[in-house]
């Protein structure tokens, strides 16, 4: 644990002296929010309510992105190879890669909070303690799967190419960037199988609909049980080297992450709950926005 | 006599079809400082990165501080300290920082001031590692190796690509390490390296160790034969050269030739008579006792930076 925590301060040092972090973990969710609340919900408190899950939602998915290329780069340029030497193993490293990035996200998630109050009027988070719980297992999941990634790959081009594949994917196909009610039939029955999904869902219904944790369970586990394979694979398939290369059989292992959201994807498309309470959200909130500008 | 600190017995090693280490064999006592010489590619480092733990041998045996390399774990790490090849820190780790954190990763809490002090780090604490010069870097690998005053220093190239000034700074590190009676194994390509700094050297050469002793008993070895660097007016077939009296080798060198002699006296009349039939003309002629890159040449044929 000491040792954990002794690599998440240098972890946490190196971030606030990278630019690059402070772009991607700072300027950019900002950047977002004020992108969907003025001109995407045009500063319309109840709208603006609607989509800060979501913005809250990309905020905490870039982990993913800057710990794999972070972990590339150590491994590249032999400064895993150095930390090998001593007393330190793998899963204190990967751990330290979390717990920094968790640290450093949350100031960044309560800026927005005290924004959408602030400057939007936004005075209502429905259930803020579930909301916190969300994002927790936001950060720690999707920084998992940056772990992953990072296993997965060999090159820093490689890194890349497979971050913006996944990012893509979570981008639009989640609820985060257009509203999954929007979306066709089909593609929302296809988005249920996408971690990212349950995140946005996760946030929406806590923050926006104040349903309690209890009512989320299927979402929580698929986050938690992601969290978990994720890290236990790539804990498995660390490589200190920059010469050692990945093995085939471990891309198979490394598949093995997807298991809880295939699961959790078929169970909600057999239900089909989760759709249809997200278009009566959707539509709970056009009847309430239509209504505001004849109570003032 | 105690038992050694490093002990390696027959150790193979093989990369697909590459054969790295073909049974090498020696052992390291206390406080000696041991060094492996030999050009790139001879298995140097895979020895050593088998000693560390970092790789694992197909046969044989290695045992450092009597633990096995292989198992690893905190016991043996706390033993080792190592400067390894192709390595590096974050850009933006301070020296000061990095210090710190490997000696909070070993749990020490010693004073790092001093060794800071020691390294020639001391006005660096703040600097980040991409500011370093190569010589400062290799004091920092130096300094992170130490701080948790290991009983065995792994030292692979520590002077690798810096240049003689800096060189000759880390030569005097380690002579004070080794004043201290730290056990150290380390490897070079440079004769001056090894002749300077350590108390046996090894040499090895295509994965096999050729030659071992003090770097004394070495050049006993070619005791017999006398260096004779020759410059000429006027290039000569070096076939000529080797058939003069005495002399066992010949090879051209950067500005004319250097001879192996085992009848010096006897070689430079041959040699003279020889360039007055042919109208040539002696512009030097320099002697000096063998060296370690003799022995090397003699024992392989090759010079050292083939």
């Amino acid at each position: 644990m000491r040792t954990t925590w002794t690599l998440t301060k240098m972890r946490m040092r190196l971030a606030m002296r990278n630019r690059a972090f402070l772009f991607f973990s700072l300027l950019m969710p900002l950047a977002f929010l004020f992108l969907y609340s003025s001109l995407f919900a045009k500063g319309e408190p109840r709208v603006v309510g609607f989509l800060f899950p979501s913005v809250l939602a990309l905020t905490v998915m870039g982990s993913f992105w800057g710990l794999s290329i972070q972990l590339v780069l150590f491994r590249e340029h032999g400064i895993l190879r150095r930390f090998r030497l001593t007393p330190v193993g793998p899963a204190a490293l990967l751990a330290s890669s979390i717990l920094s990035n968790y640290i450093l996200t949350l100031p960044t998630v309560a800026l927005e909070f005290m924004l959408v109050r602030a400057v939007y009027d936004v005075t209502t988070f429905g259930n803020l303690w579930g909301g916190w719980l969300f994002i927790t297992l936001g950060i720690v999941t999707f920084a998992a799967f940056g772990l992953i990634v990072a296993s997965l790959t060999n090159t820093m081009q490689e890194t890349q190419v497979l971050n913006n594949a996944i990012w893509f994917l979570f981008l639009f196909f989640s609820g985060a960037t257009l509203p999954l009610v929007f979306f066709p039939e089909w593609l929302q029955r296809l988005s249920m199988f996408l971690p990212a999904t349950h995140l946005v869902v996760g946030l929406q219904f806590t923050l926006i609909g104040a349903v309690p944790v209890r009512s989320l369970g299927p979402e929580v586990v698929a986050l938690v049980g992601g969290a978990g394979l994720a890290f236990a694979l790539s804990w498995k398939l660390f490589r200190w080297e920059p010469g050692e290369k990945i093995s085939r059989s471990a891309k198979v292992w490394a598949a093995a992450v997807i298991i809880p959201f295939l699961l959790l994807g078929v169970w909600e498309n057999a239900l089909d709950a989760r759709r249809t309470e997200l278009q009566e959200i959707y539509k709970s909130l056009g009847e309430r926005t239509r209504s505001l500008p004849d109570q003032r | 006599m105690n038992e050694p600190v490093i002990r390696v017995e027959q150790l193979r090693k093989r990369y697909g079809s590459v054969e790295a280490l073909r049974g090498v064999s020696f052992q390291v006592h206390e406080g000696e400082v041991f060094g492996l010489l030999g050009p790139n590619g001879a298995g140097k480092t895979t020895t050593v990165e088998i000693l560390e733990g970092m790789r694992t041998a197909d046969a044989g045996q290695a045992q450092v501080c009597g633990l096995d390399p292989r198992r690893g774990g905190a016991a043996f790490q706390r033993q080792i300290g190592a400067v390894l090849q192709h390595t590096a820190l974050p850009d933006k780790l301070r020296v000061g920082e990095a210090v710190e954190l490997f000696a909070n990763l070993y749990g020490r809490r010693r004073k790092l001031d001093a060794l800071l002090e020691r390294l020639g780090l001391a006005d660096k604490q703040r600097a980040f590692y991409d500011e370093l010069s190569g010589g400062q870097r290799q004091r920092l690998a130096l300094a992170l190796a130490l701080v948790h005053e290991p009983r065995v220093l792994f030292l692979d190239e520590p002077t690798a690509g810096l240049d003689p000034q800096v060189r000759r700074e880390i030569y005097e590190i380690i002579e004070e390490l080794r004043r201290e009676g730290k056990t150290i194994l380390l490897t070079t390509h440079y004769i001056e390296e090894a002749e300077r700094l350590c108390d046996r050297v090894a040499i090895m050469d295509y994965g096999k160790l050729i030659a071992l002793g003090t770097p004394a008993e070495l050049r006993q070895r070619s005791a017999n034969t006398t260096r004779i660097a020759v410059r000429l007016a006027q290039p000569i077939e070096d076939g000529r050269l080797r058939q003069l009296e005495g002399v066992v080798d010949c090879r051209p060198i950067s500005d004319g030739y250097l001879l192996h002699s085992q009848r010096p006296p006897q070689t430079i009349v041959a040699l003279v008579k020889q360039l007055e039939a042919l109208g040539n003309e002696l512009q030097s002629l320099e002697i000096s006792a063998p060296t370690l890159e003799d022995v090397f040449i003699e024992l392989t044929g090759r010079s050292l930076r083939d």
